[in-house]
């Protein structure tokens, strides 16, 4: 129980999939101007990156290691994530039109969200076990949730704050995430060096 | 390497079944307002009412956002369908309606610059680089669009003639709704 614990901290804190391993940059910048939208935001891709994690351990270990093609791992991952990004579309469309609105175009880009097919891939590596596959991208996820919300309150800040013309806008935004990323490395000597 | 054709097949048949399942049920009915109007315009996208196209165009009328007049290709007809579909009054002043209209290019004029059938938004301009363009009527929805981009003033809008074939007892003046 405790590893399980440790394995949540470490992916969501000490190993964060944006600040720490810098996957998942283009929504981490894209939607974070507020915080309602980068948390529905930070929901759907937690959503998609547990299924992604489960479904790519699934077929890892039950279709590509048996048949011994595990050359076609990243294309069958492509597909899996596809195809759940979509589902995830359908759901969040039917269910709340008005965050379907807001996600617009950030919502089918989760496939193109390098940290959902970043995690299955690091778990396949480390030759991980099934629920600890599923753990890492659940606890990834929330991880990138986390720093979404973080850093989408920062930027509402931003917008009132009096900054250089040089910098207003998007340098600010870097700025931010940098000092943020720096401030996550603190978190390398929580759980003793990552595990 | 068969092994590998036939695994992939049969994911990407089970995820489209799948996703094909799941996108029956979790359908969602759009406006049915909206498609109405849609099919009232004429269609053919070539944004002059200031709308990305004729979709955006019927969300702006069904949300209440665009006057009925909007739509220059359409003339008259479509105002008064449009009007009487949506139930407002309508000034009829503001409309000129020259009845329907094809392009027609001026072949002594015509550079075959081939800027006209670049902007022609149903491919209705027939046409080659430093060829003389020419125009397929039936085709034309009589948009106006190539009369603006044409360098030498080449091209204009003329009534479709009333022969024999084309002639038809007037109808009864429609009443707008009121």
């Amino acid at each position: 129980m405790t590893h399980y614990l440790l394995l949540l901290l470490s992916t969501a804190l000490v190993n964060n999939v944006v600040l720490v391993k810098f996957l998942g940059l283009c929504p981490f910048l894209g939607i974070s101007k507020k915080i309602d939208a980068a948390v529905s935001m930070g929901l759907a891709t937690t959503f998609v990156m547990t299924m992604a994690a489960a479904a790519c351990w699934l077929l890892e270990n039950w279709l590509l290691v048996p048949l011994g093609i595990t050359y076609l791992r990243i294309l069958v991952y492509i597909l899996v994530i596809a195809s759940v990004v979509q589902f995830t579309e359908m759901v969040v469309r039917k269910s709340n039109p008005a965050l379907y609105q807001v996600l617009g175009i950030y919502l089918p880009l989760i496939t193109t969200n390098c940290a959902v097919i970043g995690v299955p891939l690091i778990t396949t590596q480390e030759h991980q076990p099934f629920i600890t596959s599923v753990l890492y991208g659940f606890g990834s996820a929330v991880g990138f949730t986390l720093v979404m919300a973080l850093f989408a309150g920062l930027r509402e800040r931003l917008a009132l704050a009096r900054v250089p013309g040089v910098f207003a806008g998007a340098p600010i935004a870097l700025v931010t995430a940098s000092l943020l990323a720096l401030a996550f490395m603190g978190f390398a000597g929580l759980a003793g060096h990552g595990h | 390497m068969l092994i590998a054709v036939a695994s992939l097949t049969t994911l990407g048949l089970i995820l489209g079944l799948f996703l094909g399942i799941a996108a029956r049920r979790l359908a969602v009915e759009g406006n049915p307002l909206i498609d109405e109007i849609q099919a009232i315009l004429p269609g053919s996208q070539c944004g002059q009412c200031g709308f990305p196209g004729c979709a955006g165009a019927a969300e702006a009328l069904a949300n209440g956002n665009a006057p009925v007049t909007l739509c220059p290709p359409g003339g008259r007809d479509v105002v008064v369908t449009l009007a009487n579909k949506l139930g407002v009054e309508v000034d009829m002043s503001g409309v000129k309606d020259s009845g329907p209209a094809v392009a027609e290019i001026r072949e002594e004029l015509c550079i075959g610059c081939t800027r006209c059938f670049k902007v022609c938004p149903t491919d209705a301009v027939l046409g080659a680089a430093k060829h003389i363009h020419n125009v397929f009527r039936e085709a034309c929805t009589a948009c106006g669009k190539c009369v603006e981009t044409c360098p030498t003033e080449a091209i204009l809008m003329r009534p479709v003639p009333v022969t024999l074939q084309s002639w038809y007892w007037e109808k009864p003046e429609e009443r707008l709704a009121a």
